[in-house]
């Protein structure tokens, strides 16, 4: 190599070093803002359910009951719907209309988190308050509907997080399926299997990539802020209720982030952010993995996703 | 025809159906949200808009001027600082693609793609904020340049893969060093593409809220200095959604309007530039 080579390979690399350092960074910056708090509480934080700033109380509980039950229902209501679009994209759909289908589903992740909000506050909260007050009383006994019906609350989350992540999920299981080898749709297809029948193999031969599709959706739900914020209520209370007004790690961040007055407090606070990067950064890791090892043609997987969260 | 026979193809029509039902299941909320941002919005804009400032609260009227100046404040210096970056490690992931450290810098770019919005606040804030006691453009900047990094990184690197290795390889032949032969042949014909990466960049970041809540903050007069906080039309629709104000709702709807409309012309124009490069091989 000649040296003058060598001086661009260092040069461009001296670039990608900053990628893999703002990455390092996050991790020490956010443990070390957070080592009030990890002292003094301990693993207690994550243990305990008590959050209040003015007697200095910190127990994150609440926010992981809150991000896991809005991000599990998020996923509840999206994967059907989600591999339901895949599967009538890749294998179904006349082909003119693939583009354009293409195109709509995706534009749902264009559209700004803020957007979102903005519409759940007016649109949607009144919408989900009317089904809730219609509810028929005998299953308004239930613990799970419990609490007055404001129409504020998980209900709320729930439903506008899984909007946002359908485009991520199918995007990526539909390239999934797409690596799928033709052979052996048609191999069931000489078998006399019915449409349903194929897909169904091909889904099972795709299911490691179709898991990590899925997988790519909750990381998303997981840190998702502004919409959850907008409509999830605010309250670090745990309810098993959808009706019940809560809180997300984000949305903690979000709402409570600026008001923080002690050190304590924001250390608090930072400790929350600090825990839901480790957890995004597990989970998306996993998908990816998840997604390459089943696919064959890998980067054409790996561009789509990667387009997919760009215009997110 | 058998009984069996009948029971399989009606679950497969079933299934087929239920496929097209999804479709529309999302098409839905889709068209749900952007009626309600048009027609709320298209109400509420009007050149006052885009010309003047924020009214207190009670006067009708007003405009978001000093936001649109901030995001766009804001949008160009996230682009200052990940352009370079992105596109730079970009070509080194593409040139050195077989290479260790470049699977590292692509598994670094992926995972930074991956962080919520809301922890890049947090992150910037502690090291760009916090040391200053002072919310400031710089900082929001920063934590916008920093989301922007990864996606003009991969798409850079994507697109360069797709350039035929005979035109870097003439080039060589000829007698370039490697340098030469990347930018003044390899880099600008995916240049297109690389435009696309930075469209698709602005396109994710214009709307971003989250990372700015505690790094630019919001300034309610009209602020160019980078060391002051400074509005932007995310954190305003912000502001005015969450108010009691009806007037200050309609000025949301139509900041949320104009949102969508930059993000969509960057789509658009990404879009566009793909078509371009598409049609060059």
């Amino acid at each position: 190599m000649r040296s003058r080579d060598l001086g661009f390979r260092l040069g461009t690399g001296a670039f990608a070093l900053v990628l893999v350092l703002i990455v390092v960074a996050i991790g020490v910056e956010l443990t070390r803002q957070s080592m009030l708090s990890i002292q003094k509480f301990g693993f207690d934080f994550w243990r305990t359910q008590t959050w209040n700033p003015v007697t200095g109380e910190f127990g994150a509980l609440p926010f992981i009951w809150g991000t896991l039950y809005s991000s599990l229902l998020a996923l509840l209501l999206s994967t059907p719907v989600a591999l339901g679009i895949a599967v009538f994209v890749s294998e179904l759909s006349p082909a003119r209309f693939r583009q354009p289908l293409v195109f709509l589903t995706e534009l749902l992740a264009a559209i700004p988190s803020i957007v979102y909000g903005l519409w759940g506050i007016f649109v949607l909260i009144p919408l989900i308050r009317s089904i809730e007050t219609a509810l028929p009383s005998p299953l308004a006994q239930l613990p799970i509907f419990s609490g007055p019906p404001v129409g504020v609350g998980m209900l709320s989350a729930g439903v506008i997080l899984a909007v946002m992540i359908i485009p991520f999920t199918s995007s990526v299981a539909r390239e999934v399926l797409k690596s799928v080898p033709v052979a052996q749709r048609e191999g069931a297809y000489a078998l006399g299997a019915t449409r349903f029948e194929a897909i169904r193999a091909a889904l099972f031969y795709a299911r490691t990539g179709i898991l990590g599709a899925v997988m790519l959706g909750f990381g998303r739900a997981l840190g998702e802020t502004m919409a959850v914020t907008m409509v999830i209520g605010n309250t670090p209370k745990i309810s098993a209720s959808l009706f019940a007004p809560q809180s997300t790690m984000a949305s903690v961040l979000a709402s409570q982030f600026t008001e923080a007055d002690t050190d304590l407090y924001l250390n608090a606070l930072i400790e929350i952010g600090l825990v839901l990067f480790v957890i995004t950064l597990v989970i998306n890791a996993l998908s990816r993995l998840l997604i390459w090892s089943m696919s064959r043609s890998r980067t054409r997987v790996r561009a789509r996703a990667t387009a997919v969260e760009a215009v997110a | 025809m058998s009984y069996r026979t009948v029971i399989r193809r009606l679950v497969s029509s079933i299934f087929v159906a239920f496929c097209a039902l999804s479709v529309l299941l999302a098409l839905v909320p889709l068209a749900f949200v952007l009626f309600f941002v048009v027609s709320q919005g298209i109400t509420a804009i009007n050149l006052d808009f885009f010309t003047h400032m924020p009214k207190p609260v009670g006067e009708p009227g007003g405009g978001m001027a000093n936001a649109i100046v901030g995001t766009l404040i804001l949008t160009t210096l996230g682009s200052l600082l990940a352009i370079p970056i992105g596109i730079m490690s970009g070509v080194y992931m593409s040139e050195y693609a077989g290479s260790r450290f470049a699977a590292a810098a692509r598994f670094a770019a992926d995972t930074l793609n991956g962080v919520p919005s809301i922890v890049m606040g947090v992150f910037v804030y502690g090291f760009a904020v916090l040391p200053f006691k002072q919310f400031s453009a710089l900082a929001g900047g920063i934590a916008l340049g920093i989301m922007m990094i990864p996606i003009i990184a991969r798409t850079t690197e994507e697109l360069l893969l797709l350039i035929p290795n005979s035109m870097r390889e003439g080039a060589l032949a000829l007698g370039a060093t490697r340098a030469r032969a990347v930018f003044t042949v390899v880099v600008p014909a995916a240049l297109p593409g690389i435009i696309t990466g930075v469209l698709l960049a602005l396109a994710r970041i214009a709307g971003e809220t989250a990372p700015l809540l505690f790094t630019a903050f919001n300034n309610r007069f009209f602020a160019t200095k980078l060391t002051q906080p400074i509005a932007s039309l995310p954190v305003q629709v912000f502001t005015y959604a969450i108010s009691p104000y009806a007037d200050w709702h309609r000025q949301a709807w139509a900041g949320a309007l104009v949102l969508v409309m930059l993000v969509l012309l960057c789509s658009l124009l990404a879009r566009i530039a793909t078509r371009r490069l598409e049609g060059l091989h």
